[in-house]
């Protein structure tokens, strides 16, 4: 890749490196907290709705001040969790922590909605034909709710891919580090003359979103097709 | 193989409150709809926790309200054949033909695919989706999806109520046969007439959450005193065999000692069928009709009147070892001087009995 410059090139791939784990990270709280918003009732639901979206609607900056008051070394979690070896300020794990977190209201609302088209009756056809709940949920829910899942996962991808406001605040914008594809972007405009590598990565930048909603289109229709009408 | 129900259960402030047996064969369960005819089938398959009661059968004891017996859906092995099918989607009738026998314990009895799949005539679906079969095709696919789960109970909840006329025609000789092959008992729920009369072996009939009046169909339908559809649909099941078939289309039956002519009916002689005689087709004359169009003319005596509220009134006839009843106005009781004991004769139209109220009995 000579045509970008190793900065440049960075940043594109702890971008992908960061939107990739920061999706597969979520996906299995997405998935949960998708089922108890669908499907159960429980005191202080919509209280715990509006936590969930609290992402969506609040300032990056704030979310990203939350993140980092929680997370830095010296805060009781962050020095807990540096015991441990797990550290997110100033890191790249940061960066995908800072994503995950902005990105799961966007997953968690696609999943509930497929969660909430599935027919429960099918569920009860299938425990009468002796399927336990597991294997209910394996056979009946999960296949059914798999282009949900998938239009989240690639929505939060999208998202992770994009988020600037929090990461910025909770990582900074160090280079090789935590500097993300908009944190470079960001960057090079600061800089007089580097126009050139601030456009070829926004190039980048709109090759990767158009592609992942193509390939969203694309897998949904298949699967769409393979489940049939109704 | 024989299921023993009592159950009792408030919701909504309704009461259910039903006690029956389900033997082999198919038991109907009768009455309008909000009489809690759901409600038992869906306590039976283990969807819903009755307040109080016992399923069981032999040894075999699914809920046990004193005992604290509930088993979970998945542990009864019910056969439910669902309204509108709910067939998976996701998989292909193959599949979902095949999905209750996967959880099936190994030492259940089961009942060969092939088998099951040439009599219900699917064989040319097996690769298709649900989403592109007709509600026809879609309602067989059930039964067989059913049957294949090695069921001891096959439960159904309306199985043709979302079906047209021509599609009810071409499902309902399945039950008959279910009816006349499986060991296993059916509990069959519907509220139309002719679907009882057609199928069932046993009736339970209910009203408002309780079990006003059970017993073999034949014996419950000819009761002029239990009607749960109102009067207007009331009729008779009998019992016939063809004993000749005309030369002019008529087909010629003896039920319960009486010969009647039918529209043909397209069996050989000798074939045991039922046929269902709606109680306002049959008339009644005092003497005997002359040059009427009426093709039976049957001589009866009066077995019961019972007068109704407006102006209708049911009276059940005797004529040789059957019961009919028949749908008149109370004017008509007056003027014909009725009263249980007189001799009349009970007039029908060999037209009013349609071929759909003919049902093969092959096997009973």
């Amino acid at each position: 890749m000579d045509w970008l410059s190793p900065e440049e090139w960075s940043a594109v791939a702890l971008s992908l490196r960061v939107a990739f784990w920061a999706t597969l990270f979520s996906l299995p709280f997405a998935l949960w907290t998708a089922h108890l918003l669908a499907r159960c009732a429980f005191p202080g639901k919509q209280l715990f709705n509006g936590l969930v979206h609290l992402p969506l609607i609040l300032p990056p900056v704030v979310t990203g001040y939350l993140l980092l008051v929680t997370f830095n070394i010296e805060a009781p979690i962050g020095q807990a969790l540096s015991q441990l070896g797990i550290v997110f300020a100033f890191r790249w794990t940061g960066a995908a922590l800072a994503a995950a977190i902005m990105a799961f209201p966007l997953m968690v609302r696609a999943i509930r909605l497929s969660i909430e088209a599935v027919d429960p009756k099918l569920e009860e056809a299938a425990a009468t034909l002796g399927a336990s709940k597991l294997w209910v949920y394996l056979t009946v829910t999960l296949p059914m709710i798999l282009p949900g899942i998938l239009a989240g996962s690639i929505l939060a991808f999208a998202k992770a891919m994009g988020e600037f406001g929090a990461t910025i605040t909770f990582v900074s914008n160090i280079p090789g580090q935590t500097q993300t594809l908009p944190s470079a972007i960001y960057a090079f405009l600061q800089i007089p003359g580097a126009e050139g590598s601030a456009f070829r990565l926004v190039v980048i930048s709109v090759v990767i979103a158009m592609g992942a909603l193509l390939l969203s289109e694309a897998l949904s229709r298949r699967i769409a097709h393979r489940i049939g009408s109704t | 193989m024989s299921f023993s129900v009592t159950l009792q259960h408030r919701f909504d402030g309704f009461t259910l409150e039903a006690q029956f047996e389900a033997p082999k064969g198919i038991t109907m369960l009768y009455g309008r709809s909000g009489s809690g005819k759901t409600t038992i089938v869906n306590a039976l398959a283990g969807l819903l926790r009755p307040d109080a009661g016992r399923i069981s059968s032999e040894d075999w004891v699914m809920f046990d309200a004193a005992a604290g017996v509930f088993l979970p859906p998945d542990k009864r092995r019910v056969g439910y054949i669902f309204q509108e099918g709910r067939l998976f989607p996701h998989l292909s009738v193959r599949q979902n033909l095949k999905y209750g026998a996967w959880f099936a314990p190994k030492d259940a009895p089961r009942e060969a695919f092939d088998r099951i799949v040439d009599m219900l005539g699917i064989a040319p679906l097996l690769d298709r989706r649900p989403g592109r079969l007709s509600g026809g095709e879609k309602q067989r696919v059930a039964i067989g999806r059913a049957l294949l789960a090695s069921p001891r109970l096959i439960l159904a909840d309306e199985p043709l109520a979302a079906l047209d006329d021509a599609r009810k025609e071409e499902i309902l000789p399945y039950f008959e046969r279910l009816r006349d092959a499986l060991e296993i008992p059916i509990l069959y729920v519907s509220h139309a007439g002719s679907e009882v009369a057609r199928l069932a072996t046993t009736l339970v009939v209910l009203e408002n959450g309780r079990v006003i009046r059970q017993g073999p169909a034949a014996e419950v339908l000819s009761d002029p005193d239990v009607t749960p559809m109102g009067a207007s649909a009331a009729g008779v099941m009998l019992h016939a065999t063809i004993t000749a078939q005309h030369a002019d289309g008529i087909t010629e039956v003896t039920a319960g000692r009486v010969p009647l002519l039918l529209p043909q009916v397209g069996y050989p002689v000798g074939t045991d069928l039922r046929i269902r005689i709606e109680a306002q087709d049959v008339m009644i004359a005092t003497e005997r009709p002359r040059a009427i169009s009426a093709l039976n003319v049957l001589p009866a005596t009066v077995a019961a009147l019972r007068m109704g509220a407006g102006p209708g009134a049911l009276a059940q006839l005797r004529a040789g070892d059957n019961l009919l009843l028949a749908r008149i106005t109370r004017r008509s009781v007056s003027a014909l001087d009725l009263e249980e004991g007189k001799e009349v004769f009970a007039v029908l139209k060999a037209v009013s009995i349609p071929r759909t109220a003919i049902g093969d009995q092959r096997g009973t």
